[in-house]
């Protein structure tokens, strides 16, 4: 038996979710099948954060909404979850690695937030009690960002994140990026001077199975009347269709209004 | 008001195993056909091949009928039927098509005899069957010995083709270097499915061998299935034997 010590490693996957869909969990899927696969690393969670409101994206839904969604898609998921603690912010946080949530996790497993499921601190904490109290650097769950390559280019888009907060990211922290087939990223990365210096932490996963099920498209499919079945979760399907969730009066939301990152960064650099 | 002309929608092939882009064929030719607001599509069909069609990895006919039911539990209008995998032979697909097409007659006639009394006027249309498919099944017309003409003739006159894209195909060029698809075009519905989607069984086949997740390609029920009968376990399910023609 080869005694080489695992990393654990939790995903954590941001985003609007709205709705949610077999792709946004396949990609949970393809990170753990790749990270298990290196040898070095141990998935041993996954996390759906969804956005909270206040990010004023065009069409976002209320928060609750999408948080539900995204408990229903993961029921019959034993290592996926859901964290609520963004989307209850009244205020958006693009740096949300940065605000400590996800550190404190880590560090302090009696650290409570309302709105916050027990289940993943209470893993953390049983486990800190059966192991002896020795520095184990390898024993602290380390937590990685999990995306596609969209948000991996989106770290390029101006104003959009602080290259601080970049920087943190990928050196603290680490990515891993799914992408289909034939992608940019690799190229993205080699663009980027802070991506490419911390490029050993970086994880591109190839998806070989095309599965392109974009949020944009559901919400689509569903103004127009066509099916959404085998995209989306039964249940999840079954709970937009019961609440009437998706119209062309929902898709304006927000319409006309600035991304809440965007105008942060846009009003900080202007004054 | 113009009545729609009653549609059922039948799908062949392996189902070796069935797969969320399989069911999703269904629902984009349903969407495809309402909208035209010709037809209405009452049933949905899927006929899993017979395990003498030799293809390389095909795993027993009553696992493949057993999964696509597994997969279809939660529709409210797609059947799985096992028929053509329960003949002594391989049969060509416009044998199996008419012989669906004999049943819907048979429980037409039925459903009259149980009502006398409704006028000719009041009798819905008898429903049309049609073939549900992929662009790469369109494609394959062409290859040489697959598919007998007469055959081809007979699918896009007597019954139809609803034909869903796929990536990296153009049904429109295949219809027109056909003379046979040309002169029946307008028996062959083209759908569009916007989401692209390539979750071919051969992938999960392969993702299975290599002990990877297929989780949300396919139905949960069908992979614990599949998981508690140890299939796909390695790439070779069956000895592959020759492949017959059509």
């Amino acid at each position: 038996m080869d005694k080489v010590e695992k990393t654990e490693v939790v995903l954590l996957a941001c985003g609007s979710f709205n709705p949610i869909t077999n792709m946004h969990l396949r990609l949970f899927e393809l990170a753990k099948d790749y990270m298990d696969g290196t040898g070095k690393y141990r998935v041993i969670k996954g996390i759906i954060s969804p956005v909270g409101d206040a990010y004023k994206k065009k069409g976002l839904i209320p928060a609750h909404h999408r948080v539900i969604m995204a408990e229903l898609a993961t029921k019959t998921s034993c290592w996926v979850e859901v964290d609520t603690w963004e989307s209850l912010q009244k205020e958006h946080h693009q740096e949300k690695l940065e605000a400590g949530h996800y550190n404190q996790q880590q560090n302090s497993p009696v650290q409570e937030k309302p709105g916050r499921k027990r289940k993943w601190t209470e893993q953390r904490q049983n486990s800190t009690q059966k192991k002896p109290p020795e520095p184990n650097p390898k024993g602290v769950p380390k937590v990685k960002l999990l995306c596609g390559a969209d948000m991996l280019e989106s770290f390029g888009v101006p104003s959009l994140w602080k290259s601080e907060d970049v920087t943190h990211i990928v050196a603290d922290y680490g990515l891993i990026c799914v992408t289909r087939a034939g992608s940019n990223a690799q190229k993205f990365i080699y663009e980027s001077d802070v991506l490419w210096q911390h490029q050993g932490n970086i994880h591109l996963v190839t998806e070989w199975i095309s599965n392109d099920i974009s949020s944009t498209k559901i919400r689509r499919a569903l103004r127009r009347g066509q099916s959404i079945r085998y995209l989306v979760p039964d249940l999840v399907q079954d709970y937009i269709q019961k609440h009437d969730l998706y119209s062309t009066e929902s898709e304006d939301r927000n319409l006309g209004v600035t991304l809440a990152p965007l105008q942060r960064n846009t009003g900080e650099a202007e004054s | 008001m113009k009545n729609r002309i009653p549609v059922v929608l039948l799908a062949c092939g392996s189902f070796n195993p069935i797969t969320n882009m399989h069911l999703r064929l269904f629902e984009v030719a349903r969407d495809h056909l309402h909208q035209t607001g010709m037809y209405q599509v009452i049933e949905g069909i899927i006929s899993p091949v017979n395990d003498n069609y030799g293809k390389k990895d095909l795993v027993p006919s009553h696992h493949r009928v057993t999964m696509a039911r597994l997969a279809l539990k939660t529709s409210d209008w797609i059947r799985v039927d096992s028929w053509e995998s329960e003949q002594a032979q391989w049969m060509e697909t416009v044998k199996v098509l008419r012989h669906h097409q004999n049943q819907l007659l048979r429980s037409a006639t039925q459903m009259e005899g149980l009502d006398p009394g409704k006028a000719p006027s009041d009798r819905a249309a008898a429903p049309e069957l049609k073939l549900l498919c992929g662009a790469d099944v369109l494609k394959s017309f062409q290859t040489p010995n697959l598919w007998k003409d007469a055959h081809i003739q007979e699918i896009v006159e007597k019954f139809g083709l609803v034909c869903v894209s796929r990536a990296g195909h153009d049904p429109k060029r295949y219809i027109l270097s056909s003379p046979i698809l040309c002169k029946y075009q307008h028996n062959i519905q083209l759908a569009r499915e916007p989401v692209l989607n390539e979750i071919s069984a051969t992938y999960v086949r392969r993702a299975l061998g290599q002990g990877q997740s297929v989780k949300y390609l396919l139905p949960d029920a069908v992979i614990a299935y599949i998981k508690n009968h140890g299939l796909y376990m390695t790439d070779n399910s069956q000895k592959g034997r020759s492949t017959q023609g059509n």
